[in-house]
């Protein structure tokens, strides 16, 4: 093994080496912890209500067609299972609409560049508030009698 | 004569002159962002959380927003805004990922496309919709179009 032979030519080092590299990157405003996180979550939110969107406009383009078609396709969605999508949907777009005034704040801010990891928990904060206000509602509106 | 190409060198040449539209879509993201905010959470206020919420809607619901002026601009302006900023959204996401020029070009024609087809719909439908049609099951329609 060459291995062996060369280390009986070198002194083993007694110690572990003093220079370590990082067991994870310290985090700069794209990469490691919340500043990457964030961008991660608004990329997917992103995709996600994109889609959404596609279908709510092919959905509403059903009222020029007829009441009826209209009304078939939007009872179809007046299900448990679909109120509970509706949910998440509300979540994923809170989180994007207000992480993206946070991206605008670092944008245009010298605060807002220094502080983004604060603002990513403050964006946080307010989604969570956001959510306590509209859940109960809702479940209230899909389970309620 | 450099044998290694500097890094990051453009594939397609150094821009000069003309309009720098990928600075004009940066700023319109943040420039939409901020108006579909107040566009969208209004939306969801008046649609998901006040009155009955989502079961409340249907054809009448839309109907009589649909007859007010006010919600025709509401919704024209998230239609447009929404879209446009979406559909850039994903152009950028198409470029960070779809590596193979073929495969993009399909994809970013995907977008455009859709996008032109989906705001020509949109539109149409608030510009030309009829709260009241003719001969419908008047249970279905807005209180007001007893009135006709
Ligand atoms: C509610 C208000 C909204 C705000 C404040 C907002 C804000 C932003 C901002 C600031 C960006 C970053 C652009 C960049 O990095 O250059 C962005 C990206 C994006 N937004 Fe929005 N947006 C909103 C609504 C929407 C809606 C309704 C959609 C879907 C139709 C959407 C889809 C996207 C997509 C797909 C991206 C690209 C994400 C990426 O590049 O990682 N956004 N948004």
């Amino acid at each position: 093994m060459p291995e062996k032979s060369a280390s009986n030519l070198v002194a083993e080092p007694q110690s572990p080496p003093k220079i370590r590299s990082p067991k994870r990157p310290a985090g700069t405003l794209y990469r490691g912890n919340e500043g990457m996180w964030s961008w991660v979550l608004h990329r997917i939110t992103g995709v996600s209500i994109y889609f959404f969107l596609l279908v709510h406009i092919l959905d509403t383009a059903l009222v020029r067609v007829s009441p009826d078609a209209y009304n078939i396709v939007i009872d179809s969605y007046k299900t448990p299972l679909m109120g509970l999508a509706e949910i998440g949907l509300v979540a994923a777009i809170g989180f994007h609409a207000i992480n993206g005034l946070r991206i605008i704040l670092i944008d245009f801010w010298a605060f807002g560049a220094k502080h983004q990891r604060t603002l990513f928990w403050v964006v946080i904060g307010i989604w969570l508030v956001l959510l306590a206000g509209f859940i109960p509602r809702q479940l209230m509106h899909v389970f309620g009698g | 004569m450099s044998l290694i190409e500097a890094p990051r060198t453009p594939t397609r040449g150094r821009r000069t002159g003309g309009i720098n539209w990928e600075k004009w879509g940066w700023i319109y993201m943040r420039a939409s962002g901020v108006v579909l905010v107040v566009l969208i959470f209004g939306h969801l206020l008046v649609n998901m959380f006040l009155g009955e919420g989502v079961k409340a809607i249907d054809f009448a619901f839309v109907g009589g927003k649909l007859s007010d002026p006010f919600w025709q601009v509401w919704d024209g302006l998230m239609l447009w805004l929404a879209l446009i900023h979406g559909a850039n959204g994903m152009r950028t996401i198409v470029n960070d990922y779809a590596t193979n020029p073929k495969v993009r070009t399909v994809l970013l024609a995907g977008i455009a496309v859709s996008t032109i087809i989906l705001i020509a719909l949109g539109t149409l439908v608030i510009t030309t919709f009829d709260p009241c049609p003719a001969g419908a099951d008047p249970a279905l329609l807005a209180s007001f179009c007893e009135a006709l």
